[in-house]
């Protein structure tokens, strides 16, 4: 029990500084971000005078002027965040940020989130049979997994889209699903899926192969370790066949720490997901997290930010509870 | 005399066949790097024609601008290497100061500490310096620094340490309990000395293994940045070439002279540094060199008929 209290604490902690720093950036640059941000967005509105509301939410979001005291800030800066009120973006005005983020979030959750769970298990299922045969000719591929850990992500998916998708013609270049097929937005329909696999493919391919290495690599090396503990030697002793040996004595333990790892491997995939997003023009979260930022609109690019820790907070917080669920040495010993 | 040197010895990777390739590539990219600016073409000459494929006068093309691909590459690739060493540097600075310090002390100190990690460590690095660079590259003030590829290295540093602070801490609170640091304690050694004279010199190979992952991390950083339009602009770098190939429609107009060449670069220098990486972990964690050697010359006993058992999980 105390370990998921502790855990709990920590994640409402960290949640609570990301806010904070979500809350102090802004206010600790020189100049006047909430100034700039206003401009934008009398400009957005083709010069007609910007709601009363509108511009309250600007200066609650991103920093009234000295007068105010900085804890009332805070204070009027967490009300607005409660009440699910991100502002209004001035890339595209008039839209709420938070509808903007609604309608992104679904396409990178499904599209990155399956790339994750493909590419994970792929790791641990090949880096535990790289272990297994250590000593052999497989040891020498081993290196060559840190080549697919080094392409950056956007280069690889370039390359992938040159190649299949300019040359060959096999696959979309751009989007998420066919915009001519289906003008009218996203819909419930079998033609659509079909359309979203078939745009979700490279991107999806690109985030695989440039992640499985690490997992590989750190299942491998984790495996090798397990093979040589004195149960393993017992197991083998016993003359228990060699693929139980393998499945339940050795890739059991040595998949742990690999569990362990999820959440900094995590960071690595949302970065190179919001890259991959640009290439493809995936109308995902990490498309507007750019949009936002080429285009100054700190309004969005706070609420962007704000929902991908969230997110990635939230995969962690649960990996950590299945963690401690399998691995009953880190609920005892936290 | 020979045993003098011999705890140093230690220290130094086993000569292989992975350090040797990885030395030699990261050593020809740094040389590149260092030497061939000075001899190729002027990198923000336009002065030539446009989109041309590689040729005898342009070893690797031009871009859209008549920029000349080889001179760009060389540049950058300079460019890139600067952000990486002081992005890489600055990392693992902080991961010293707050690793070794934490892992040292213990106490309360850890504990703030390691919560200050472990945040940093959870928030998603890419989406913090997009956050970070975006408003500090428009603030007021700063004048050309706000654009530098030395603030963007400094970025990349303070978003990029908690990783590497993890795994310092991780062998400084082992080292702690070491009976020559409990002798030096009792010999009065300060805190700050136990550090710096008993424990340092025995993190140098997962230091020295942690700078290197902080260089890396950096080049990669610097070319998601510069990709996403959030670089340097007052030098060039692999990253911002690939930006202007992308935002110059290279993919579209089939000019693979200009995209490939920064990010196969890009991905030789990682495999270069994780090469030597893998010779310094070895080190670290002797079993990953042990182990599947023991696996190799047990079943070389095999199959000369002196083996013991016959197959399975051993052989």
């Amino acid at each position: 029990m105390v370990f998921y209290l502790r855990r709990i604490a920590f994640y409402l902690v960290t949640l609570w500084a990301a806010i904070s720093l979500n809350f102090l950036l802004p206010r600790m640059m020189p100049g006047d971000p909430a100034a700039i941000m206003i401009g934008k967005l009398r400009r957005a509105s083709g010069g007609r005078e910007l709601s009363e509301e509108t511009v309250k939410a600007i200066y609650a979001l991103l920093g009234a002027d000295k007068s105010v005291p900085a804890w009332d800030q805070y204070l009027a800066y967490w009300g607005r965040l409660l009440a699910g009120d991100l502002g209004v973006s001035s890339t595209r005005y008039p839209y709420p940020v938070a509808t903007l983020i609604g309608n992104a979030l679904p396409w990178t959750l499904l599209m990155v989130g399956a790339a994750t769970v493909i590419s994970f298990v792929l790791g641990i299922v090949i880096g535990a049979w790289v272990g297994w045969k250590r000593g052999t000719w497989l040891d020498h591929l081993v290196p060559a997994t840190s080549l697919l850990q080094s392409i950056p992500y956007f280069w690889l998916a370039l390359v992938l889209v040159a190649a299949f998708s300019v040359q060959l013609r096999w696959l979309p270049i751009v989007g998420a699903y066919d915009v001519f097929a289906f003008p009218s937005g996203p819909e419930w329909s079998w033609d659509f899926v079909v359309s979203a696999l078939y745009h979700a493919f490279l991107p999806a391919l690109t985030i695989v192969i440039s992640s499985v290495g690490g997992w590989l690599l750190g299942m491998r090396n984790m495996m090798v370790s397990t093979m040589s503990e004195d149960y393993v030697l017992t197991a083998e002793a016993k003359g228990l066949r060699p693929s139980r040996i393998r499945d339940r004595y050795a890739a059991r333990n040595a998949a742990i720490p690999s569990l362990a790892g999820f959440s900094i491997a995590l960071g690595f995939v949302v970065a190179g997901s919001i890259v991959t997003e640009q290439v493809f023009s995936y109308p995902g979260i990490g498309k507007l997290m750019i949009q936002s930022v080429q285009g100054l609109d700190y309004a969005l690019m706070q609420g962007v930010f704000l929902v991908i820790t969230l997110t990635v907070l939230a995969a962690n917080f649960l990996m950590d509870l299945f963690y401690g669920l399998i691995d009953p040495r880190v609920r005892s010993h936290g | 005399m020979a045993d003098r040197y011999a705890s140093i010895r230690y220290l130094l990777p086993k000569w292989s066949g992975k350090l040797g390739a990885g030395l030699v590539i990261v050593g020809l990219i740094t040389l590149f790097g260092v030497i061939a600016p000075y001899f190729t073409a002027d990198p923000r000459d336009s002065g030539n024609k446009g989109l041309r494929p590689p040729s005898a006068e342009h070893l690797l093309g031009t871009t859209k601008l008549g920029y000349d691909v080889f001179a760009q590459l060389a540049a950058g690739t300079r460019g890139s290497l600067y952000v990486g060493l002081v992005g890489g540097l600055s990392a693992m600075l902080l991961a010293i100061v707050f690793g070794i310090i934490a892992g040292y002390f213990g106490g309360w100190l850890d504990e703030v500490l390691m919560l200050a990690t472990n945040i940093m460590l959870v928030i998603p690095g890419l989406p913090l310096v997009m956050v970070i660079a975006a408003y500090v590259q428009n603030a007021e003030g700063l004048g050309d620094f706000a654009r530098s590829s030395t603030l963007v290295a400094l970025i990349l540093g303070i978003t990029g340490w908690a990783g590497s602070a993890v795994v310092l801490r991780a062998q400084a609170r082992s080292l702690r309990t070491r009976e020559y640091v409990a002798a030096a304690r009792v010999a009065g050694e300060s805190g700050l000395r136990v550090i710096f004279v008993e424990i340092l010199p025995n993190l140098v190979p997962l230091i020295a293994a942690q700078l290197i992952f902080g260089v890396m991390a950096a080049v990669l950083g610097e070319a998601g940045l510069s990709y996403l339009g959030l670089g340097p602009t007052n030098s060039i770098t692999l990253g911002t070439m690939l930006n202007d190939a992308q935002t110059g429609q290279a993919v579209g107009s089939r000019a693979w002279w200009w995209f490939v060449p920064p990010g196969l670069l890009i991905a030789m220098l990682g495999t270069g540094l994780s090469l030597i990486n893998f010779a310094i972990d070895e080190i670290v964690n002797p079993k990953l060199r042990l182990a599947p050697q023991a696996a190799r010359l047990q079943r070389k006993a095999t199959k000369e008929g002196k083996g013991v058992a016959g197959g399975g999980a051993f052989a």
